[in-house]
């Protein structure tokens, strides 16, 4: 029996929801980055679930991207969230506004 | 030598560079040997370059040097260059050799002053001016003169200006210059665009081909030509700046407001006579504004008691007389009285200067009297002026008086009313001048003792200038007899070259209405009489009986006050001009300015000062609402494409 695409995407969009609200109502810095990757990869598992239902391989190539940007965006990403701990001893989003006017 | 014209401007020059920059670091010696050096040798200079132009025959004796080409813009040329002719020649030499003069006399009075070398500084910067003025060749490099002549008696009237009655009287000078120098520059620009150049010979030869004889725009160029000598000659109604000018140093009035820069006028009508005599009414209105301004100034000059103010009135008077001899197409006359008064002025102005200095800076009258034996030496000088001015026969003053008296008299363009008011005129001059002299020079001694104690002759740097002009004022008419006397009259010989262009185009201008030489006898004698009348009568009412005069004040007091006050022109001015000009500032500024234009500026900058304190309330610097925004958009976003 083969699991239909419907199934993947249910599970896609819950995971991109979870990582929406994860983005909108964490402060900690390293559970928002954690949000976002949780995004990315929904938006993974929709590409991949695609690509076998259409049986087409444009897919694979566009997660093969993803994963570089997300593992690059999540390097620079915790270097920031380093530094960010070094000057400031919190990761609370809320408390970095010193660039507001 | 012709070469070297350009170094009569420019050894002034030169002085007021050393002067002006060095500023107090020279010692006095040096400054005054600068300053007077520098016009010494233009003077000698200017000596030599006549003897020069008068070895040349009397038709080719122009001479022009060209420095360099100054402006050239489309059809529009010209040239930095220096015209010596007769008519600068002459000019040349009053302003370098009485110019020469005073300087050398404000050594001596000046020494004590601390702005010792600003002083010369300005007087060198001056001579300059004056000097490119009356060399230009063209009517651009002249204004360029006029402004710097206007500018130095500006910071030379205010030259003491820690006393605000001096700066104002300075600010006075230059604001009613600058009326003049308009009407000046418009005129300019008409003859620029009718003839389609500024060179003065070019505009003579051009201007009778281009301008119909009599003409609506010639007579408008030379009436706004006028206006501009108006201003600079202080005629009416702009002659208002010249008394209060006397608050500069005495011998500034003499150089500048007596014997050179008022008289810039003059020279310049008679530089451009081709056009004056082609506009017969612009020469109609030169005369009844020079014999309206003669009179009118005279008969102030009968009340005053500042001892300077009286010679300031006797000049506008006098520069009357000039214009009135222009107006009547006789140029040569007016160049004349030019010369000779400003021996005899410039002579009157240093001689009051010595009185001043002797009295401590006392300058009424009313505290003079008796210095005749406290200082012999100015008291000779002052009698010798006065003689001259007043027409006694003999002495310069005589010669051109008696010249313009006769030409407004029998020339075509002339009218016996002129005559009668220069006669009335003449008679007034040698009755407020002698009463100058009885109330200074003779009668008890009206000073209080300090005063007296400290009377003292005058240092022979200020002396010797006075004996030298006192010569000149005796000597300086006889070049210009008169033909009856049987003499020849040299002065207008030698300027016949300049006003042969203006003549020709205008015959009968100067033509006399009558050869009658008895009548021109009879004139002559008429004037000399009525002079000797008035000096008896300054006699009997200032020093034999002092009463009359008192009497006549009370008698007439309406008319004395009147004139005490100068017909209470400033006081109209005042209220007729400047006050509504002041209020109409203030209105522009407090209103206009203030109100409407800072305004409407500062009230859009609060406009969108208010906008952005709005718009900044959406910029918390808080990620997560950020985020929330951001989240929100898209899906609103996406639901608008996906209910398509």
């Amino acid at each position: 029996m083969t699991v239909p695409i419907d199934a993947y995407l249910v599970v896609g969009a819950g995971l991109f929801g979870i990582g929406v609200i994860g983005v909108l109502v964490s402060r900690n810095l390293i559970i928002l980055l954690m949000s976002v990757e949780l995004m990315l990869n929904a938006a993974n598992l929709a590409l991949i679930a695609f690509s076998r239902a259409l049986n087409l391989m444009d897919g694979h190539a566009f997660v093969f991207l993803v994963l570089t940007i997300a593992a690059a965006e999540a390097s620079v990403g915790l270097a920031m969230v380093i530094t960010l701990y070094r000057n400031h001893d919190t990761v609370n989003i809320d408390r970095f506004s010193i660039l507001k006017w | 030598m012709t070469e070297y014209i350009y170094l009569i401007p420019i050894l002034p020059l030169i002085g007021f560079l050393i002067n002006g920059l060095a500023l107090n670091r020279l010692p006095k010696s040096v400054v005054s040997a600068v300053a007077c050096g520098s016009i010494g040798l233009s003077f000698v200079l200017s000596v030599i370059l006549f003897f020069e132009l008068k070895a040349l025959e009397p038709s080719s004796r122009v001479i022009e040097q060209v420095l360099f080409p100054w402006i050239s813009v489309g059809s529009f040329h010209v040239n930095f260059a220096f015209l010596l002719d007769p008519l600068s020649a002459i000019m040349i030499l009053v302003v370098t050799g009485v110019g020469f003069l005073i300087h050398v006399y404000s050594v001596g009075y000046m020494s004590h002053d601390p702005g010792y070398s600003r002083y010369f500084a300005y007087l060198n910067l001056f001579t300059f001016s004056m000097l490119t003025l009356v060399l230009a060749d063209n009517f651009l490099l002249m204004f360029v003169g006029w402004e710097g002549v206007g500018l130095c008696s500006y910071l030379l009237i205010g030259f003491w200006f820690e006393k605000k009655s001096a700066s104002d009287a300075g600010k006075k000078a230059f604001i009613v210059n600058r009326i003049g120098d308009f009407g000046f520059l418009i005129g300019m620009f008409i003859v620029f665009w009718s003839v389609g150049s500024l060179n003065f010979n070019q505009v003579s030869s051009i201007a009778p081909t281009v301008f119909a004889f009599g003409g609506t725009l010639i007579t408008a160029a030379c009436l706004l030509l006028f206006v501009g000598a108006i201003g600079k000659s202080a005629q009416i109604p702009l002659y208002v700046w010249l008394p209060d000018a006397m608050e500069g140093p005495t011998p500034v009035s003499a150089l500048i407001h007596a014997a050179t820069m008022v008289t810039a006028g003059v020279y310049m009508i008679a530089r451009t006579n081709v056009l004056f005599m082609l506009a017969p009414d612009a020469l109609m209105v030169v005369a009844v504004i020079g014999a309206a301004t003669a009179l009118f100034a005279a008969t102030i000059g009968l009340v005053q008691n500042d001892i300077k103010r009286v010679l300031a009135y006797s000049t506008v008077s006098q520069l009357g007389y000039m214009f009135l001899a222009c107006g009547v197409a006789s140029f040569s006359a007016g160049i004349f009285h030019l010369m000779t008064h400003a021996f005899f002025k410039a002579l009157l102005f240093l001689g009051a200067g010595s009185v001043i200095h002797a009295m401590s800076n006392e300058q009424d009258m009313r505290k003079m009297g008796g210095l005749k034996k406290h200082l012999p030496i100015t008291f000779m000088t002052f009698l010798i002026a006065t003689l001259a001015i007043s027409g006694i026969p003999g002495l310069s003053g005589f010669f051109s008086k008696d010249e313009i008296l006769w030409k407004s008299f029998s020339s075509q363009s002339g009218h016996p009313i002129f005559w009668v008011i220069g006669f009335i005129t003449a008679g007034l001059t040698a009755f407020y001048m002698f009463r100058l002299v009885y109330m200074t020079f003779y009668g008890q001694e009206r000073m209080d003792e300090k005063t007296k104690s400290q009377l003292h002759e005058s240092p022979k740097s200020m002396t010797i200038p006075l004996m030298v002009l006192a010569l000149l004022a005796v000597v300086g008419g006889w070049v210009g007899m008169p033909h009856i006397l049987g003499a020849t009259n040299y002065f207008e010989d030698w300027l016949s070259p300049v006003f042969s262009h203006g003549e020709a185009v205008n015959t009968h201008a100067l033509l006399s209405s009558t050869a009658d030489s008895s009548m021109e006898w009879l004139l002559m004698f008429a004037s000399v009489a009525l002079v000797l009348v008035a000096i008896y009568l300054a006699y009997n009412f200032y020093l034999k009986k002092t009463s009359l005069s008192t009497a006549m004040k009370e008698k007439l007091s309406g008319v004395h006050k009147t004139l005490l006050n100068k017909y209470y022109v400033d006081e109209f001015y005042g209220a007729v001009i400047v006050r509504p000009i002041i209020y109409f500032s203030l209105f522009l500024w407090k209103i206009v300015d203030v109100l409407i234009i800072d305004g409407l500026i500062n009230g859009s900058a609060t406009v969108y000062n208010d906008i952005s304190e709005f718009l900044r309330q959406g910029q918390s610097g808080r990620v997560r609402s950020y985020a929330t925004i951001f989240t929100l958009g898209v899906v609103v976003l996406l639901a608008f494409f996906m209910t398509d």
